[in-house]
């Protein structure tokens, strides 16, 4: 009797955690499912019939093309800034013992423990106040003050079982800091930026709230959306975050793919 | 007083490197502290060249100090040296913004239909904040609170599925939960407004199940209607704010030696008592990390009220975004702001004082 109510209570949880995966998936199925709707009026929003035309026009809409445009070009720059800021503050961190770490550790969390809205409209009040008009600019350096702490801590903790003495072995032999750091470090510590970077890259493409106050007339693509959705929402909206989607899956599965090679490698 | 002259010589060595150190962080320090000053315009006039000028000597005596003071020197300066560049981005457009946005909240605006609000310790936005918005501020917290909840009730038991069953599956099930963070939060939203509307599938299954009843009974449904209501608006946060909640539990139950597990068992445990008094209470600084990335966010949120809520379930977020970029009401917005701020600040430090946790990333 005992073992068959485990066995219940077993399948009961499985099933119920199954259902909060579905749960989290039933909006992404539907977007990628609306892609392919020919909706009738402005709104993509009730199904309708079958087609593959949005996809074949995925840039039809050219205000919306343009704010992708933008949102990408926002992204590859604050990200490439923000990841040499932050790895550079993570090696700091994980490489060093120093005066003051603890109380700099806990002032890199703040801004990942502060409200969107909060760092938005505190960052609008700073350029309003220096007069400063907001525009590309603007979001650029938005998107790198939250990216900085993000990506310093998941760096930080992907170099966690870094074995620093490495760098002493290299340094024993002969070689440079600096030839020591581009030789040896830098590649070690290389997989955790990128994955820092990709996911970063993510958080700027899809900033919407520290974005809408920073922004000025730019559009990006969240702000585009939000901004038509009072009168149309189209379905190359559905089809451009569908490239969003599966670009940013592959690139994480690639990522998955190397590092569990490696580790097949190094076990 | 039975000091050797090697130990002494050691400890002046140390002395000297602790020296180095202090400084180290002092030209951090002084350097973040003169960028808030620039930012935030608290020093004017000619005062702004005296202090750009002490900022650059502050950057150049480390320099100085690091070339002159030989490997040993350079070893000790160079965290802060790695450092300095992120985080003075961080003291210009994290720190000093929040002073600005301060002292925007105790701005007036001189008129109606101006732009420029003038600084005059005008403490009356606080007053209009709390009373005009008593309300978004209660609904903010309790509809954030019910998700976070919502989000530990469901993120954990996925999380622990996948960390102790998951097997060699674990890391795919893991990313199928990061998979949501890739596609626009907006579009995700309205995805659910689609999904929740009056003809949508969601009352379709309900009716076809004859379900309606008992969720009109549980107030989730309200004349037949699921969207624009306070039930709609907390789904809305949970599904949006879940993976956050789900990886920092996973994370640490990851860390849970399955060994002590079965050892409860061993010693005639039976499972439920071995998971109430080992798993969860290891799992716990998972719990509260995802509670803080739950709560924090889903607090200031004002997409999903506007989507999924009605005139009547708007939040603070909606107050703010509204009185700020709508109405261009600044000062009123910057207080609704740094109230916002300052409560969930006090009620984080409560919560890490209750709960006691250091680790939080």
């Amino acid at each position: 009797m005992r073992v068959h109510r485990t066995k219940v209570a077993r399948w009961g949880l499985n099933i119920y955690a199954a259902f909060g995966l579905i749960y989290l998936f039933v909006p992404i199925g539907w977007i990628v499912w609306f892609s392919f709707n020919q909706p009738k009026g402005r709104f993509n929003l009730v199904w309708q019939e079958f087609t593959l035309d949005n996809w074949r026009h995925p840039f039809s809409n050219e205000n919306l093309t343009d704010s992708f445009v933008e949102s990408v070009k926002i992204a590859a720059l604050s990200t490439l800034i923000a990841t040499v800021l932050g790895s550079l503050i993570a090696i700091a961190l994980s490489r060093y013992k120093f005066k003051g770490s603890a109380g700099l550790n806990l002032f890199l969390v703040l801004p990942l423990t502060t409200p969107e809205i909060v760092l938005g409209s505190s960052l609008a009040t700073l350029f309003l106040d220096a007069d400063v008009t907001r525009g590309f600019t603007t979001v650029v350096i938005a998107h790198v003050m939250f990216q900085v702490s993000f990506v310093a801590l998941t760096v930080r903790a992907r170099v966690r079982g870094f074995d620093w003495t490495l760098e002493q072995a290299a340094q024993d032999l002969g070689a440079s800091p600096l030839r020591t750091f581009w030789r040896v470090t830098f590649p070690l510590i290389l997989p955790g930026i990128l994955a820092a970077a990709l996911l970063s890259f993510a958080l700027s493409i899809d900033d919407f709230i520290i974005t809408l106050f920073n922004a000025g007339s730019l559009s990006t693509f969240p702000l585009y959306i939000y901004g038509s959705f009072r009168v149309q929402f189209p379905p190359q909206a559905n089809v451009l975050a569908t490239v969003i989607l599966v670009a940013s899956v592959s690139l994480m599965l690639i990522g998955v793919v190397r590092s569990s090679r490696r580790d097949v490698r190094a076990g | 007083m039975a000091a050797t002259v090697v130990e002494s010589e050691q400890g002046s060595r140390a002395r000297s490197g602790r020296h180095v150190e202090r400084f180290g962080l002092a030209a951090l320090l002084v350097a973040g502290a003169l960028v808030v000053l620039l930012g935030a315009r608290v020093v004017t006039g000619p005062v702004v060249i005296v202090v750009t000028a002490l900022l650059f000597a502050t950057i150049v005596s480390l320099v100085v100090v690091a070339v002159a003071g030989g490997p040993e020197a350079r070893r000790q300066l160079a965290p802060y040296g790695l450092l300095k560049p992120g985080m003075l981005w961080l003291a210009l457009f994290y720190l000093a913004p929040l002073f600005t946005l301060l002292k925007q909240s105790l701005s007036t605006l001189p008129s109606r239909f101006a732009v420029d609000a003038e600084f005059d310790w005008n403490f009356g936005n606080y007053a209009d904040a709390l009373t005009d918005f008593g309300g978004q501020f209660q609904r903010g917290f309790l509809y954030a609170g019910v998700a976070t909840v919502l989000c530990i009730v469901i993120g954990y038991p996925l999380a622990y599925v996948i960390a102790f069953r998951g097997g060699r599956w674990k890391n795919s099930l893991l990313g199928l939960v990061v998979v949501p963070f890739f596609t626009s939060y907006l579009i995700r939203t309205i995805a659910w407004q689609s999904l929740l509307a009056d003809s949508g599938p969601i009352i379709g299954w309900l009716e076809r199940f004859k379900l309606t009843g008992p969720m009109e009974s549980l107030r989730i449904m309200d004349d037949g209607r699921l969207l624009d209501s306070a039930a709609a608006v907390i789904g809305g946060l949970t599904y949006n704010f879940l993976p956050f909640m789900i990886l920092p539990i996973y994370v640490s139950l990851e860390k849970v030696n399955p060994a002590l597990v079965d050892a409860a068992k061993d010693l005639y445990s039976p499972s439920t008592s071995a998971f109430l008094k080992i798993v969860l209470p290891l799992s716990l600084p998972g719990v509260f990390a995802g509670t803080l990335l739950t709560f924090i966010p889903a607090a200031g949120d004002f997409i999903n009220a506007e989507y999924l809520g009605n005139p009547n379930t708007t939040m603070i977020g909606n107050s703010i975004q509204d009185q700020f970029l709508v109405q261009n009401n600044t000062p009123l917005a910057a207080a609704m702001s740094f109230v916002l701020m300052a409560i969930i600040t006090v009620a984080v430090l409560v919560y890490t004082k209750v709960l006691g946790t250091e680790e939080l990333a």
